[in-house]
């Protein structure tokens, strides 16, 4: 369990991430969304108390990170790809890792196993390629054996079976009980693994919701209809209250009709015994969901910069 | 468009897994794993063997210098040469190579973490953050008080042996010698757990090293610069000169005594390791 409580975080005149609250459950994949530079990272740092919030505060498990007897139990976290000496091998960063926490060397043995790095262990981390960085990250998050994992956008630079794995690897981690925080600026990726959503954008959060509820608000697309009968289709159609259809210049047979499912316009054209080639209901995808909710965010900002220009009195 | 649902009531399960052990983070799994840590990377140790031949390689060279000079004095006599050599010292002028070895170790060790992101990974396990520098403190410590010994002694007794041909050697026994001989090693151990400190408020490899050689090497020449009752003042007080204090075997009127030496050392390393854990624990990582 994850709970952050009005996270603030300024740097100088900039506010990185602004009364920020929200609580991650255990059971299920979380997943932590927004663009580029919306304060995800940040956020996830103040989690962990590597960045000390400017107000506001984080707990997990009902107590601050760095108040936990042993914080590697409690949480694993893998933020950004690299936190690892470029000198040292897997092996022996796992080694001193675990060695804070008295962890079995046997654990180690066994992290390095699940995450797939056997062969490469004893190499120097430095020379190692963005996924085989990706996935001793994820060896070092789950070192502990924690009760709640924070991954920050961990599918960067991992090939399809990659990618695969770590879909797979949150889902079990979500159904044995823990708590599962993924970042990521990838709506079609955490459609797919994440049940619930925390969307921020420039450090505020946009929306909290699950991901079936985000779904179904993204999905008010058209339906797309392909007719040979389309003059007189159209013309039923648009009778019909509420109902909006549009024609497409290039394509005489094509229509797209909105405000009526795709099963209405069928049966409309059987009992008049039209020809339907296609019938396909439109889904607004979930990417160009997310980009229309945070570039919402974005043109607040944009609105509220030149009103503050002309506000300032002329140097 | 902002949606938000009460969260349901999902029973939190209790995971009970014993894989991972039991341990807390105390300071003897700290320090172990600072240890594991140092030993780990290959650049520990060709710094660690530079600080061994640049302090033994120096002493062998410079001993044999000196035999050559008494052996074939130049026009001034062996006489001059012989008035003020220490044969203790002559042969423990490596330290001066070595104290800058140890120093960049002591830099890298933290500054290393920084420039990888290691920090962020060592914070993690140890989020208090203070016992990670007492950690590091304590491993490079011990390391580097140790091989200053070796190396001093080593020093100290291939030189004596050299220098015993033209019969000009001394003893550890001798009145003072042994004090010089481990005042070296003890000097070399302060710059190291110095650099150390001065890592950790810096950050930056480049910066840690620059002003750990200005500390040592350019202070000095600019206080020679200051006007002389400024410079009486000052002078005795740096570094270099309190650890010249406890390596000198003559009494120096421009130096402490040796005790007072050490104890200006001591106040800085205290001054150094406190301003280490405040920039340490204030700063974000």
């Amino acid at each position: 369990m994850i709970e952050a409580v009005g996270l603030t975080k300024r740097y100088g005149p900039k506010t990185a991430v602004q009364d920020l609250s929200f609580s991650v459950r255990p059971g299920i994949v979380t997943g932590f969304l927004g663009p580029n530079g919306a304060g995800k990272s940040t956020t996830m740092r103040m989690l962990l108390g590597l960045d000390t919030p400017s107000s506001g505060h984080a707990v997990v498990n009902g107590r601050r990170y760095a108040e936990h007897a042993a914080p590697l139990r409690e949480v694993g976290a893998m933020l950004e790809a690299r936190a690892i000496h470029t000198g040292r091998s897997a092996y022996n960063h796992l080694l001193a890792l675990a060695a804070t926490h008295a962890i079995p060397r046997s654990r180690v043995e066994e992290v390095i196993d699940l995450v797939g790095l056997r062969e490469v262990a004893r190499r120097r981390a430095g020379g190692f390629s963005l996924g085989m960085g990706q996935r001793l990250g994820i060896a070092s998050a789950l070192l502990g054996d924690p009760a709640t994992v924070i991954l920050d956008e961990p599918v960067n630079g991992l090939d399809p079976e990659g990618i695969l794995w770590i879909r797979n690897l949150l889902k079990s981690l979500a159904s044995e009980g823990r708590t599962v925080l993924v970042s990521s600026h990838l709506m079609s990726e955490m459609a797919l693994t994440a049940e619930h959503l925390i969307v921020i954008g420039r450090g505020k959060l946009i929306a909290d919701t699950s991901v079936a509820d985000f779904t179904r608000s993204a999905s008010q697309g058209g339906v797309l209809v392909r007719t040979p009968d389309s003059v007189r289709l159209a013309e039923l159609l648009g009778a019909l209250p509420e109902v909006t259809v549009r024609t497409d210049d290039s394509d005489v047979q094509l229509l797209t009709v909105e405000g009526a499912q795709s099963e209405r316009i069928g049966r409309l054209a059987a009992e008049h015994g039209l020809v339907l080639f296609e019938l396909t209901p439109q889904q607004a995808s979930l990417e160009e969901a997310f980009m229309e909710l945070t570039r919402d965010a974005v043109e607040y900002e944009a609105v509220v910069t030149p009103s503050k220009l002309v506000k300032e009195p002329a140097a | 468009m902002s949606t938000s649902i009460a969260p349901s009531p999902t029973p939190a399960p209790v995971l009970i897994s014993t894989r991972a052990g039991t341990g807390k983070v105390t300071m003897a799994h700290v320090v172990n794993a600072e240890w594991i840590k140092f030993r780990t990377l290959r650049s520990t140790y060709f710094t660690l063997l530079a600080a061994v031949v640049a302090d033994i390689g120096i002493a062998i060279a410079s001993c044999y210098g000196a035999v050559d000079r008494i052996q074939h004095p130049r026009h001034e006599g062996p006489q001059h040469f012989l008035q003020d050599f220490s044969p203790a010292e002559w042969s423990l002028q490596g330290y001066n190579l070595a104290q800058l070895a140890l120093g960049v170790l002591g830099v890298l060790i933290v500054t290393g973490e920084y420039s990888t992101g290691m920090i962020r990974a060592s914070l993690s396990a140890v989020p208090r953050r203070l016992p990670m520098l007492w950690g590091k403190a304590a491993v490079f410590g011990v390391v580097a008080a140790v091989l200053s010994c070796v190396c001093v002694l080593t020093s100290f007794l291939v030189g004596q042996s050299i220098l015993s041909t033209v019969h000009v050697q001394t003893t550890l026994s001798a009145p003072g010698v042994s004090r010089v001989v481990f005042g070296t090693a003890l000097y070399l151990t302060v710059i190291g757990l110095l650099s150390v400190a001065l890592g950790t408020m810096i950050r930056n490899a480049a910066g840690g090293i620059a002003t750990l050689l200005g500390v040592l090497f350019i202070v000095p020449l600019l206080v020679e610069g200051l006007p002389t009752t400024w410079h009486d003042h000052i002078a005795p007080y740096l570094p270099s000169a309190a650890g010249s204090a406890v390596m000198t075997l003559k009494q120096d009127p421009t130096l402490l005594s040796p005790g007072t030496g050490l104890i200006v050392l001591a106040c800085y390393l205290v001054a150094a390791y406190v301003g280490a854990a405040v920039v340490l624990k204030r700063r974000d990582a």
